[in-house]
């Protein structure tokens, strides 16, 4: 399997990703993702058919990560909101969502 | 040129305690000759992107105030540290690195921290690292590279480059850092200190700024095996802040630091030895194979038949997760927020466009491509299932031998500039390292001599989960044994 990124790949893969690349970024995106998906093909030489996918290594040490559904103190609001862009210290302030 | 490490004052955790204790010396006076040599030497090297004087001497005052009362002194009283900028201290910066997170105060400490000041650590300041994490070489830092103590003209090897530097400069007998694919102890072997991988759970990773949940780790720099083992034994174990902290206890792993490597068996895996290793690494590797054998080891070569697929898993597993960990970065709650956006959605692309570097960029695409629809099988699905055959690789090995060793990297420090051009490169820096972080085990990076050009090189001893104990003790006879 040989999968060849090309220029529209990157701008679809940008929009997902929420970036704004310049087309010299785009361009040498394009030759860099090439050469590491290339190079990450070679784990198609292995066969993993009954393979079970591992996400983390958490399970291996058996233990419980669920703990009891308790209302505890959070962070300070105002400690928060002092690192906010902008802020009516209460609510983060953004601009304008709906676009028209 | 290089700097003059022999003017560091306090090498372990040892000479800090037995000064302080014997009234030689205060944890003020330390500090301060600590925070000097920071002001004398780091223009240079550049370890340290932020410096907390005010914090490190309210600390060490207190530590002084103990030992004037006469009060027992904590494990790590009035020890000088250092801590990655990519972890959290309440009030100081936290940049990991990055422009996009310049300026911002975190409202919270890590527990790795917290503890590490608990024990009466003074922390000295945040040091530098490649954005987010993300390189071999800290040449990826917004805030520019670090200089390797040991030979300027080389990288001190990264993320964790200015935790390493620092040791090596003498500036810290301790620094934290953080390890996703090798970044504690590739560093450790450029600039010729102690790195340690804990076991994935052992310690929170609360507080870290996360770049690949599944794979990152907290863990020590210093200048012996044992003050390694010390500093574990402060900031392991169980955080309620963090899931994925296991609850075994915490066993001392200084207790049985002396008990040797006699009747141990230790595996030697032939694809850690194979094509692209420099001979002068593999020499010195191999002669430490050899003094273990002289000390009682039994030595078993072994295979790991996986590993040649590990880069490859790992760029597609750490990316995927970088690019769902790093759509935190919006400009919305903290960090950076793009001044030319009238919507949204705009604000959102442009803050990120400015704020992030090239590589960060090219992880987040990386990791977005892998996962978006028609590729999700091929590449993520995929390396999960690999992820599993290298894991299983040393569950097997571990039925077998009691730790294993191999090189740190597969050769000594690269020139700065050298390999900034092509990632791929880079990416093969980590080699020998990324398995441990696939596979959740523990291991360690000791100095084992030099090249022939005066630069380090480092060993690295892998041990079975949550068995850093035995790594520990295998590391010290390495170090004794020099």
């Amino acid at each position: 399997m040989t999968q060849t990124v090309t220029t529209e790949d990157v701008q679809r893969v940008a929009e997902l990703a929420s970036l704004e690349l310049t087309s010299e970024e785009e361009t040498r995106m394009v030759r860099d993702l090439n050469a590491i998906l290339g190079y990450v093909q070679h784990m198609n030489e292995l066969n993993t058919a009954n393979i079970e996918p591992m996400a983390q290594v958490g399970e291996l040490a058996g233990h419980e990560a669920l703990r009891p559904d308790d209302v505890a103190t959070s962070l300070r609001r105002d400690a928060v909101m002092a690192g906010a862009p902008e802020t009516d210290g209460v609510f983060f302030k953004v601009p304008k969502v709906i676009e028209r | 040129m290089t700097v003059d490490t022999a003017k560091s004052t306090y090498a372990t955790i040892g000479e800090v305690r037995q000064a302080i204790e014997s009234g030689r010396a205060t944890a003020s006076g330390i500090a301060e000759a600590a925070l000097a040599r920071i002001d004398a030497e780091d223009g240079v090297i550049h370890s340290f992107l932020s410096v907390s004087r005010e914090r490190a001497m309210a600390s060490a005052e207190k530590i002084d105030a103990a030992a004037r009362s006469g009060n027992d002194l904590p494990p790590l009283a009035g020890v000088p540290v250092g801590i990655k900028d990519v972890l959290t201290i309440e009030g100081l910066p936290a940049t990991a690195g990055s422009k996009i997170l310049e300026g911002y105060l975190p409202p919270y400490t890590a527990t790795s921290v917290r503890k590490l000041e608990e024990a009466g650590a003074v922390v000295l300041g945040k040091l530098n690292c490649d954005e987010f994490a993300m390189g071999s070489s800290n040449e990826n830092s917004a805030y520019g590279p670090v200089k390797n103590p040991r030979a300027l003209d080389r990288v001190p090897g990264g993320s964790s480059g200015g935790s390493a530097a620092a040791v090596a400069a003498g500036m810290s007998v301790a620094t934290l850092g953080t390890d996703t694919g090798g970044s504690i102890r590739q560093p450790a072997s450029f600039c010729g200190v102690v790195g340690m991988l804990p076991t994935y759970g052992r310690v929170s990773r609360y507080g870290l700024i996360a770049f690949a949940s599944s794979l990152d780790r907290v863990g020590p720099f210093t200048n012996t095996v044992r003050d390694a083992a010390t500093v574990l034994g402060v900031i392991a174990g169980h955080d309620p802040l963090d899931a994925t902290s296991s609850p075994l206890p915490v066993p001392d792993y200084t207790a049985d630091l002396d008990r040797g490597v006699n009747g141990m068996k230790i595996g030697v895996p032939a694809e850690y030895f194979a094509e692209g290793l420099d001979q002068e690494v593999r020499a010195a590797v191999e002669a430490v194979i050899d003094r273990l054998k002289t000390h009682g080891a039994e030595i078993r070569p072994i295979s790991l038949p996986h590993t040649r697929y590990a880069v490859p898993t790992y760029y597609v597993l750490a990316t995927a997760e970088a690019s769902a960990n790093l759509a935190r970065f919006d400009g919305v709650r903290y960090g950076h927020r793009s001044a030319e956006a009238n919507t949204l959605s705009a604000m959102y692309r442009r803050s990120r466009e400015e704020g992030f570097g090239a590589e960060v960029k090219r992880r987040i695409m990386l990791g977005t491509y892998v996962l978006s629809a028609g590729y999700y099988d091929a590449y993520y699905k995929k390396a999960q299932q690999v992820r599993r055959l290298l894991t299983n690789d040393f569950i097997a090995a571990f039925a077998d031998v009691d730790a294993i060793v191999t090189p740190t990297a597969p050769t000594p420090a690269f020139k700065l500039g050298e390999k900034t051009d092509d990632p791929l490169a880079m990416y093969l820096a980590d080699i020998y390292t990324v398995t441990a972080n696939l596979a959740g085990i523990c291991g360690i990076s000791i100095p084992c001599g030099q090249s022939s050009e005066g630069l380090p090189i480092g060993v690295q001893i892998l041990g079975r989960h949550f068995d850093e104990a035995t790594v520990f003790q295998v590391g010290h006879a390495i170090e004794k044994a020099d």
